[in-house]
Parts: structure tokens; C-alpha cells; sequence
């Protein structure tokens, strides 16, 4: 490699900074300055370490630092105007690391969105106590960190820690209760399960570096489709295919899908609900957004990103800025490709050559998805403890939302239109998932404040003592169906219509067959949540209950309306959040 | 009052009432009651007023064909999902009867003395969603009124229900869902493979002469679009793109002009020239008739998917039973008419036999089971299921074919005989459930043999409720007479052995209704359980059932004048529409056909046979426009 070290550090520096000259003054599409959440998400968690060291810092709570190291974390990834998009095209952060693009702001959003009302969730449900608060919400900072670069990986080494990062302050946060043998036994159980599956995916990642001697998602999936183009020998993509299955493994884990879903319903059951809300939310959406990355770079050809710190396109063309960012694109895929010094032209795959890769994804995504759902709604039949029923339904969801997915990979290179509607429509199921099931659990930990109990039937006539709790939980029961005029109903509605428009475009039958499964789960779910429903505004209040206390009027009541409202009123007018969403899936493909 | 206004406060009046409803407290039960009787009484004043009073409903002339009161406005553009309601002569008398029936409804639960705020609420907004779904005109919107009436119907009877409310309810709950899924289903592939822009050019508006623009109350928007996109395509070569639409009427034009449209589209590259094609083929519309044909049929109830209903009904307290059998079930058979047949034609024809054969199933089937029933108001549910089954018979008997030359008067007749039979059950269903309501209320069993002699007891009771059960037996004179005449007609052209089934049920049906008459009010004084409580019934009670009363016998006397002139119009242009559809579906086959053997044909003298072909298809054109001259 003849480069000039002085001209790599140069790059470096751009690259990360921009083109400024100050060490304080970064460019505004520089990679620091589009990592800026992130970044104060970081500052949050070290002031939450520092602050108790002082006396005065003692006197901060918690909690606030939390929320307002959120708070402006989402005011600077600020989705609503970052999205309207003052630029066409993504760019790589960090020499390739991370990837900047609507998708990324959408989720980011997302997830950002989530911290906040989950910090003022746990504030409410008083569950960290004064001491544990500090480690707690750093905690759950970190998790977040973790779950925005889940969201925004472009490189497998990036994958595998954004994916740690998320997980192990989660696998503490199972075992938040100190000296409750099941909140250990869940900490231990998913932190086992969680090392297992971190492994597998961990050489998956290698077999695949190894065949194809990158890590970078983009030119993985150039080099991957002008090997096909070549004609793969059989023991690579032997190799190749075992490799994706195993990273294959990291992610079902992590999306609680059959059959690695065991750790669920037992870490739900042991940990507490505020942490079921955390995981069954910001986890399960980084997750989605992640399997989207893996299976989009590797089953697409990535679209032409910008390179941070060169000025946009849009502005007064220079021959000297274009050179050089040129260059810097040669230099990052030179970085990731050291093979080969470049990609000949005549070695450029079609879109076409990744055929296989995206119908052997999708097909396996297809049927993981339909067991995943089938099987957690099946499962959710039995339980009597209302946190493993939310879990096994959080796992039939994750199965609804990975449907969304075989749609993607079909239309990919078809009907790129279709294909980002169904993109969209995953992001819609998100954003209303969000309300429904941190609606869920925040009821859930708020009852069992009041009558100290998560099983089902000691709901029993809850409706005679706080109606408006029962009527909210009811909603979201209900969302959670799908039954219109609730918002679950638009998630599953914007999923449902892409896999038909992918049928009809592809002709592709099993997309027509998920849609059935699809349907026949909706309608067998309804069972277990109507079971819920039941028992609190139907079956006679017992006796022997102690009374407690559990007015409307309050601020947890104003909070859980807060969260139900949304699922009544967005089928109003989702026209709206539905066009963010298409924001949203605008970057990913190419044409 | 511009049409978007009023349609909107006759849907969302008692949803939005339920908002003040919540802030009376709780234990002012009377207040309660007075206001939703009052916000339903309001409900039918403005029907009232709006469209018969104030003659603001054309039913003669051009007007009365096509929708009335319509408005379109967006609502969400990037699924083309529309804020599009109006009304026609089939929705017309549904709106009527649902408002009618909730203010008796409404009447009847005083009844109802536990959390009397909580079923108002429910009560209201189950009020929202059917009003709602018999006006809207979008598939979508439609479909999410359908539902919404699921959740407070599960409430009304898992919560004020009998013994076994739960079972019920759920069962209903089930039951519907399964079939709404497939509709959704349904409702999907309808909606991918719709395109307005090849709709556009085969009508006026575009140059063609197969359908009326004006008449499909496409938006503004749409329609700008639509010139856009034809604008571009012209322009820049084509990379055409379709517009979908879940507007039912264009639905219903994309149906029946399915092959038009798709000649009208541009065909895809050479390599695949199918690759744009985005129309209603024969196929789809088989599948998507079958899907929502289930989902229909749940509601309806038809045989075998009615066993939610004897359920639901024997456990739904008496206004809820009165509101499902009245109202409810009339969904099922509007969605038939309104969208099976108009948007799916291609599967009502190929299916024909099989629509039919579920009818005529459902009626001998409800009609025994309801010989055999124990309890009162089993047998007044299973009565439903028989009674509906002609519904399901009259809509499905598509007697226009070759074999009738394409005449549509006697599916006319079935069809407007399934409505009246809708109107006229809406009634006479709603009295015997709220009759049974009113001795159950008193004796607190509903044990058909444990009845007898109410009639000494109860007069004006008995009076009233022989004539009610008299209109569900299909007496002439009384409203059950007039649907049941008009359907079995009808199928005399259809098939002779279902019309001689369907007349012999009417002596099924006379049979159990007698039999029922005769153990519950004739014979020997009551002795059974709570004889004390057999007291003479009440004003309310009189006055509700004696309206029920008014309303059979008018019906049954002056149909025409009261039901029959809403419907006619819209009615007669949908058969007729649909009619030469057939017709024309004959002759591109005979065409396919012909055009198939002079492919074949190698010797010269064959070239003989599809002339004589083409001339034998032409005559039954001739036929029909001699016939549809001298109609109109």
C-alpha cells in the first residue's frame, strides 16, 4: 500500500472532524458532528458516574441527568427535521463504520424517543431506588448507545459490538433487584444465553471475513455478488452460508425468535416489568432495524454514500472537494478491502447476482417468522403470569415485524418502491409498538405497585376499583390484536399490504402464504389478550383482596393515558407519521 | 348542510355524545338512560328530516341510480385511503332501520339496571360503526367501521349477558374476526390490483364510453393525478404507474370492466409484456369473491358459520339481541350486495350455485333447527339463520344468462326481494326478540315447555306478540310475506328444485312459529316457575312492540310506497349493470373462442364457423337493446 501516512492521518482527520482547521470546529456533516447523539448520550452516562463522587453532585437526582442527557440527545437527532432531508444520500461515518441515513435518523429517533418516556417511567414506578439510580440509568444510557449503533452498523466488527453493548447492560438490568433469587436466575439465564449466541455470531462473522476477506457491509455485497457472478465454488458457499446462518443466530436472540427465544418469558418473568419494558421496546426495535442492515448488505448492493466532511453536492461544485472525495472513497475502500487495491470495473456485480443471497434470506426469514409468530401465540395461551404473556406476545410481534422483511428482500430489485413501502411499513409497526407495549408494561408495574401481584387473576374486577387503568390496558390489549380503530391495526395493516404488493409484483407465493399465517395468528391471539380483558372487567372482584389505592386522577394515570392515547388517535390521521416512515426507507436501496 | 357535515354528525353524533355521557355520574341512572334514548331520537330526527321529511332523497329519475349525499374528501394519501361516505337506495333503507331499531332498542333497556353508564357508552358507540359502515364508500373505512362494532358488541354481551355470556361473546367475537381477516385479505388484493388510470381512459372522461366519471365520486386529487400520470406517460415514453384505490364504486366499475381496463393499459416490455398488468382479472375476483363472501357469510349467519349466533343471542341481554338480529346481521347481507357482487362479478357468476346452495342450506337448515329448540329464544335465533337464508338465495340467484337471454328481471326481483326481506326481518326479528325479552324479564326462563296460558294473564301482550311472530312467519298482509314471495319467485327462473325447497320452507316456518305460539300463550293458565311475576305489560313495553307492530303491517301492506320505491333505482341499474356484464362476458368468450379456432383452423373453409359464431353472439345484443329501449 503506497500511501503516505501523513495523507491517511489527513483523511483520518476530515473523515472524523471535517475540513475545519480549529480542533473545536467541526463541520456540520462531519462524522462527529452526525454522531452528536450518540456522543451526548456518552457525556450522560460519565456525568452519572462522576456526579456521585461530590457532595453536591450527590443532591443531583439521578434520574434528571438521565433525562435530560436524553432529552438532548433527542434534540439533537431531532428526526423530524433531520428527515425532511436536507440531503438525498447517506453517508459512512467513520471510515465506513456506522452509516448515516434516514433510517438511521428514524430509528434513532425512536429509540431516543423511548429513553425519554422510559426514564420518566421509571421515575413514576419509583423502582431504582436512591443509591441504584446512578447505576441504573447509566446502564440503560448504555443500552441505548448500543441499540442507536445497532441501527446504524455498517460493518460486521460494528454489528458485533453495537450488539454487546446492548445486551450486557441489559443482562444487569435482568437482575435489577438485588437479593430476589428470580431476578438473579433471569440476569444469569439471559446472560448464558446472550454468551452463547455473542459466540456463534462471533464466528460466523470470521467464517464469512474469511471467504470474503471483508467485514465492510457495502463491498461485502460487491464482492459476494462478482464472486456469484463468477460462480461460487460449493464448499465456500458452504461456508458462506453457515457463516450467515450463525450471524443469523446473534440476531434471533436478540429478536427473541423461535427457537432462540427460551431466555424470554423466564428473563420477562424475573426481571421487572420497567426492564420487560425495555427490552420488549428499544431491544426488540434495534434489533429489526439491525437484521435490516445484515440482510440489506448483504442481499443488495449498497446505494453511493456521501463521505463525511466534503462538502455536499448540492453546494458550488469544486473540482478539488470532488477530488477528494474521491479519494477518500478509494482510501475507505482500501481500508476494508485490502485485497484488492480496487474494484475493477468488469468485476462490478449486478444487482441481479445477489438473487440467491436474498432469496435464500428471505425464505429463512419467512419461516422464522411464521414459527416465531405461530409459536408465540400459541404459547401465550396458558400463562398466568401477566409479564410471561406479554413476553410470549412480544415474541409473536417480533414475528410480525420479521415479516415485513421476506417483502423487503423480494421487491429489492423488482419494485424498489415496494420494497421501501414495506421498509415503511416495518418502521410504522415500530413506532406504534412503542406505545402499545411500554403502555403495557408501564400498567403492568404500576398494578403491581398497588396490589402487589402480576398474576392474571388477581385482576379479577379491577374495572369496580379503577376503571380508568382497566380501560387503558384494554386499549392497548386490544392495539396489541390489531383490531381497528387502534393503532395496531396501521402497523399490521402497513405490513400485511406489502406482502401482497409483493406478491403480486414477485409472484412470489410464500409472501402470500405469510400473509395468511399473518391473519389466522391475528385472530388466535385475540384469545389470550381477551382473557386479560376478561378478568378485570367481567369476572367478580375477590373477596379476600386488600385494598389499595389506584386513582385516575394522578400523575401515573396521566401518564398511562398519555401512552394510550396515541393508539386511539393516530388512526385519525397517520398520514403523517406514515410519510416520516417513507422518509425513512428512502436511503437504503439503490435506483 | 353541505353533505360531508351531515353524513358526519348522523355517523359520529352518538360517538362523540359518549363524551358528555362520561361526565354524568354514575349513579344518576335515569339521567343516563333519557340522554342516549335522547341522542338516538336525535339520530333518527335528523334521518328523518334530512331525507324523507325534507325530500332530500331522490329515488326517481337519473339522481336516485347512483350515490347521493356523497363527499370525498383525502385522508390518507399515501395509502389513497379516502374519507368517502354516501348513500344510495340499498344503504338508504339500512340507515332508516338502524336508526329506527336503536331508538327501540334504546327503549327497551330500561331493562338494563347494572352499570347502566357503561352499556349507554357501549350502546353509542356500536351505534358509530354500523351507521358507519352501511354509508362509507371507501373499502378501508368500511372495513374499520366492521370492526369497530365488534368491541363494544363483545362487552354488551360478555358483560350484561346471561349465564354464559362469556362463552358467547367470545365465540362471537371469534367468529367475526376469522371472517374479517379473510376480508382484510381480501380487501388487499382487491386494492394492489385496482388501477384508476386505466379506469380513467375507458371513461367519459377520459374518452371511452364504459362508465360514468362523475358517477364514482373520485376525488379532485385523484383525478389531477390520474391526467398527471397519463400527462408524463405520454410525455416520457411510459414507465407506467397504477393508482390504487379502496373507492368501492370504482372498485365496482374495475370489476365489471375488468378486460377493458386492461386493454386500455400499456403492456410492460417485450420480454414481459404482463409485467404492468394490474387489473381484476377472473381469477382474483373468484378468490377475492370467495374471501369476502365468508367474511359475509359469518354475519349473515349462514350455515356453517352461524353457530356464534344462538349464542350470542340466547346470551345477549334483549336490546342487544334485538340490535343483532335487527341491524347486525343486515351487514352481511349489505356487504354481498354492495361489494361482492358489484366488484367481484366474475366469482358471483362462476359461484352462483354455491351462494345459492349456502341460502337455501341455511333456510331448511334454521329452519328445522329451530323446530327443535327448547328454549324460546334459541328457536326465535335459529328462525334468524332461516330467515336470512333467503337473503343469501335472492342475492345470489343470477338467473341472467344465455339460457334467460340475458332478461335480469327476475334477479331484480331477488335481489330487491333480499332487501325487503333485510327491512322486513330487521322489524319483525327485532319484536319476537323483544317479546321473548319481555316475558323473560317477568318469569326468568325461557323453557318452551314450561310456557303456556300466557294468554289469560297478559292480553295486550299476547295480542301484540301473535302479530309480531305472524310477520316473522311470513303472513300475507305483514312485512315477512313480501320478502319470502319475491325471493322463491325469483328462483323459479334460477332453478325449480330451490324454489320448491324455499317455498317448503314457509311451512317449516309456519310450523315451529305455530307450534311456538300455541306452548307459550295459548292453553291452560301459566303454572310454571315465577307465576306470581306475570304481570299485564307495561306502557313502555306496549308502545315499543306496538310500533314494531305498526311498522310489519305497513310494510306488509303498502311495500312499495314504504320500502320498495327507495330501492328500485339503484337496485334495477346494478342488475342491469351487472346483466350485461354477463352478456358481454359471453361474447368475448364466444370471441376468445372463435378467435382460438380460425388459429387452428389450417384449411380455408373453416374461416366459415367463426363467422356464424360471431353473428349467433350478436343476436342476444340486439335482444338487449330492444329490451332496454323499451324498459326505459
Amino acid at each position: 500500500m503506497e500511501k503516505d501516512l501523513h495523507q491517511i492521518v489527513d483523511h483520518l482527520i476530515r473523515d472524523t472532524k471535517g475540513d475545519a482547521g480549529a480542533l473545536w470546529d467541526w463541520a456540520a456533516n462531519s462524522s462527529l458532528a452526525l454522531f452528536a447523539p450518540e456522543l451526548i448520550l456518552c457525556v450522560a452516562i460519565v456525568l452519572l458516574l462522576l456526579l456521585r463522587l461530590f457532595r453536591a453532585g450527590q443532591l443531583v437526582p439521578p434520574s434528571m441527568v438521565a433525562f435530560l442527557g436524553a432529552l438532548a440527545s433527542l434534540y439533537f437527532a431531532s428526526p423530524w427535521t433531520a428527515l425532511r432531508g436536507e440531503f438525498s444520500q447517506g453517508y459512512e461515518l467513520f471510515t465506513g463504520m456506522l452509516v448515516y441515513d434516514s433510517l438511521t435518523i428514524y430509528m434513532r429517533g425512536i429509540l431516543l424517543l423511548f429513553a425519554v418516556m422510559f426514564i420518566v417511567f421509571t421515575r413514576l414506578s419509583g423502582i431504582p431506588d436512591k443509591e441504584d439510580g446512578a447505576d441504573i440509568y447509566s446502564l440503560v444510557l448504555g443500552a441505548t448507545l448500543g441499540m442507536c449503533l445497532m441501527a446504524s452498523a455498517n460493518h460486521l466488527l460494528m454489528v458485533f459490538m453495537a450488539l454487546e453493548m446492548a445486551s450486557v447492560p441489559s443482562y444487569v438490568l435482568a437482575g435489577l433487584m438485588k437479593g430476589r433469587r428470580v431476578g438473579s436466575e433471569a440476569a444469569l439465564k439471559y446472560s448464558v444465553y446472550g454468551a452463547g449466541a455473542a459466540g456463534v455470531m462471533l464466528y460466523g462473522i470470521s467464517l464469512v471475513a474469511g471467504v470474503l476477506n471483508t467485514v465492510h457491509l457495502p463491498t461485502m455485497a460487491t464482492v459476494l455478488g462478482s464472486r456469484i457472478a463468477a460462480g461460487l465454488p460449493g464448499e465456500e458457499q458452504m461456508v458462506l452460508a453457515l457463516g450467515g446462518l450463525m450471524i443469523g443466530v446473534g440476531l434471533a436472540f436478540k429478536l427473541s425468535a423461535v427457537p432462540f427465544h427460551f431466555w424470554c418469558p423466564d428473563v420477562f418473568e424475573g426481571a421487572t416489568a420497567e426492564v420487560n419494558a425495555f427490552l420488549s421496546v428499544a431491544s426488540k426495535a434495534a434489533a429489526l432495524a439491525l437484521l435490516l442492515r445484515v440482510v440489506l448488505g448483504f442481499g443488495t448492493l449498497a446505494p453511493d454514500r456521501l463521505s463525511p466532511g466534503v462538502a455536499l453536492p448540492a453546494a458550488p461544485a469544486q473540482v478539488d472537494t470532488a477530488w477528494e472525495a474521491d479519494e477518500l472513497h478509494r482510501f475507505v475502500s482500501v481500508m476494508h478491502h485490502p485485497g484488492h487495491d480496487e474494484l475493477t470495473p468488469e468485476l462490478a456485480p449486478a444487482a441481479s447476482d445477489l438473487g440467491p443471497v436474498r432469496s435464500f434470506a428471505g425464505k429463512l426469514i419467512a419461516f422464522i417468522a411464521v414459527i416465531t409468530c405461530t409459536f408465540g401465540n400459541l404459547a401465550a395461551y396458558g400463562q398466568t403470569n401477566i409479564k410471561r404473556l406479554l413476553a410470549y406476545s412480544t415474541i409473536a410481534h417480533a414475528g410480525y415485524m420479521m415479516m415485513a422483511v421476506p417483502a423487503v428482500l423480494a421487491m429489492a430489485e423488482s419494485n424498489p418502491s415496494g420494497a421501501e413501502h414495506a421498509v415503511a411499513g416495518l418502521a410504522l409497526y415500530i413506532f406504534v409498538y412503542v406505545f402499545m407495549n411500554l403502555g403495557a408494561f408501564v400498567i403492568v408495574a404500576f398494578l403491581r405497585n398497588a396490589i402487589r401481584s402480576e398474576q392474571i387473576a388477581d385482576y379479577a374486577g379491577l374495572i369496580r376499583r379503577s376503571p380508568g387503568i382497566v380501560i387503558c390496558l384494554s386499549l392497548i390489549l386490544f392495539s396489541l390484536v390489531g383490531l381497528p380503530p387502534l393503532a395496531g391495526f396501521l402497523g399490521k395493516f402497513a405490513i400485511f399490504a406489502s406482502l401482497l404488493e409483493g406478491w403480486q409484483t414477485t409472484g412470489q407465493g410464500y409472501l402470500m402464504a405469510l400473509l395468511v399465517v399473518g391473519g389466522l395468528n391475528t385472530a388466535i391471539s385475540l384469545f389470550y389478550y381477551l382473557r386479560v380483558v376478561k378478568v378485570m372487567a367481567m369476572d367478580p372482584e375477590p373477596e379476600e383482596r386488600t385494598p389499595f389505592e389506584f386513582p385516575d386522577v394522578s400523575l401515573q394515570g396521566a401518564y398511562v393515558w398519555l401512552l394510550t392515547l396515541p393508539t386511539i388517535l393516530l388512526m385519525l390521521n397517520w398520514n403523517g407519521i406514515n410519510e416520516l416512515c417513507r422518509q425513512a426507507a428512502t436511503q437504503l436501496l439503490r435506483g | 348542510m353541505s353533505n360531508i357535515t351531515l353524513l358526519s354528525i348522523i355517523v359520529f353524533l352518538p360517538a362523540l355524545s359518549t363524551l358528555l355521557l362520561a361526565f354524568i355520574p354514575k349513579d344518576k341512572v335515569e339521567v343516563i338512560r333519557f340522554f342516549t334514548l335522547i341522542v338516538t331520537l336525535v339520530v333518527l330526527a335528523i334521518t328523518v328530516g334530512a331525507f324523507i321529511a325534507g325530500g332530500g332523497f331522490q329515488y326517481q329519475g337519473e339522481e336516485a341510480k347512483y350515490m347521493q349525499y356523497a363527499f370525498n374528501e383525502g385522508w390518507i394519501p399515501s395509502f389513497n385511503i379516502e374519507y368517502l361516505m354516501g348513500m344510495d337506495g340499498i344503504s338508504f333503507p339500512l340507515i332508516m332501520l338502524t336508526a329506527f331499531v336503536s331508538v327501540l332498542a334504546m327503549g327497551a333497556s330500561w331493562s338494563i339496571t347494572k352499570h347502566v353508564k357503561g352499556y349507554c357508552i357501549l350502546f353509542l358507540l356500536l351505534l358509530t360503526g354500523m351507521l358507519g359502515v352501511f354509508l362509507a364508500l371507501d373499502f378501508f373505512l368500511f372495513y374499520v367501521f366492521w370492526e369497530v362494532m365488534l368491541l363494544p358488541m363483545y362487552f354488551l354481551i360478555g358483560v350484561w349477558g346471561g349465564p354464559r355470556r362469556e362463552y358467547a361473546a367470545i365465540k362471537f367475537f371469534l367468529y367475526t374476526l376469522l371472517g374479517s381477516v379473510l376480508m382484510l385479505i381480501a380487501i388487499l388484493m382487491i386494492y394492489f390490483n385496482s388501477d384508476l388510470v386505466g379506469l380513467y381512459q375507458i371513461s367519459d372522461a377520459g374518452g371511452g364510453n364504459a362508465v360514468k366519471w362523475q358517477t364514482l365520486n373520485v376525488s379532485e386529487t385523484v383525478t389531477n393525478s390520474i391526467t398527471a400520470e397519463l400527462e408524463s406517460r405520454k410525455e416520457s415514453g411510459y414507465e407506467p404507474q397504477p393508482i390504487h384505490s379502496f373507492n368501492l364504486l370504482a372498485l365496482a366499475a374495475l370489476g365489471q370492466h375488468a378486460e377493458a381496463v386492461h386493454d386500455a393499459q400499456p403492456v410492460g416490455p417485450e420480454s414481459d409484456p404482463e409485467k404492468y398488468a394490474c387489473y381484476l382479472s377472473s381469477n382474483l375476483q373468484w378468490w377475492a369473491f370467495l374471501l369476502l363472501f365468508i367474511g359475509f357469510a359469518v354475519k349473515v349467519p349462514s350455515v356453517p358459520v352461524h353457530t356464534w349466533l344462538p349464542d350470542a343471542h340466547v346470551e345477549a341481554p334483549t336490546p342487544i339481541s334485538m340490535i343483532l338480529a335487527g341491524i347486525l346481521l343486515k351487514m352481511g347481507g349489505y356487504g354481498i350486495i354492495r361489494i361482492c357482487y358489484p366488484i367481484c362479478p366474475h366469482g358471483g357468476y362462476e359461484l352462483m350455485w354455491f351462494v345459492c346452495a349456502i341460502g337455501v342450506v341455511s333456510m331448511v337448515y334454521g329452519a328445522f333447527a329451530a323446530l327443535a329448540q327448547k328454549d324460546f329464544k334459541r328457536m326465535v335465533a335459529y328462525s334468524s339463520v332461516s330467515h336470512m337464508g333467503y337473503v343469501v338465495l335472492g342475492l345470489g340467484v343470477w338467473s341472467a344468462t344465455a339460457g334467460t337471454l340475458y332478461n335480469p328481471d327476475y334477479w331484480n326481483m331477488g335481489v330487491k326481494g333480499a332487501m325487503f326481506q333485510m327491512i322486513g326481518h330487521g322489524v319483525s326479528s327485532a319484536g319476537m326478540f323483544f317479546m321473548v325479552g319481555v316475558v323473560y324479564d317477568r318469569v326468568h326462563h325461557r323453557d318452551l315447555d314450561k310456557f303456556g296460558g300466557l294468554f289469560g294473564k297478559m292480553l295486550v301482550y299476547t295480542a301484540l306478540s301473535i302479530g309480531v311472530f305472524f310477520a316473522g312467519l311470513g303472513l300475507p298482509g305483514l312485512c315477512g310475506f313480501i320478502g319470502e314471495v319475491f325471493v322463491v319467485l325469483s328462483v323459479w327462473r334460477f332453478s325449480p328444485l330451490l324454489a320448491v325447497i324455499s317455498a317448503g320452507v314457509v311451512i317449516l316456518t309456519a310450523g315451529y312459529i305455530l307450534w311456538a305460539v300455541q306452548r307459550v300463550y295459548l292453553g291452560a293458565e301459566y303454572k310454571g316457575p315465577h307465576e306470581e311475576a306475570l304481570v299485564p305489560s307495561t306502557f313502555r313495553e306496549r308502545l315499543i312492540a306496538g310500533v314494531l307492530l305498526v311498522f310489519a303491517i305497513l310494510f306488509g301492506v303498502v311495500p312499495h310506497q314504504t320500502v320498495l320505491k327507495y330501492m328500485d333505482a339503484t337496485i334495477d341499474r346494478q342488475v342491469d349493470e351487472l346483466a350485461s356484464w354477463t352478456q358481454h362476458q359471453d361474447i368475448l368468450a364466444a370471441e376468445a373462442e372463435a378467435k382460438k379456432q380460425r388459429e387452428e383452423a389450417t384449411e380455408p373453409t373453416s374461416i366459415v364457423a367463426p363467422l356464424e359464431t360471431s353473428t349467433s353472439v350478436n343476436a342476444p345484443t340486439a335482444n338487449l337493446l330492444v329490451r332496454t329501449g323499451s324498459t326505459e
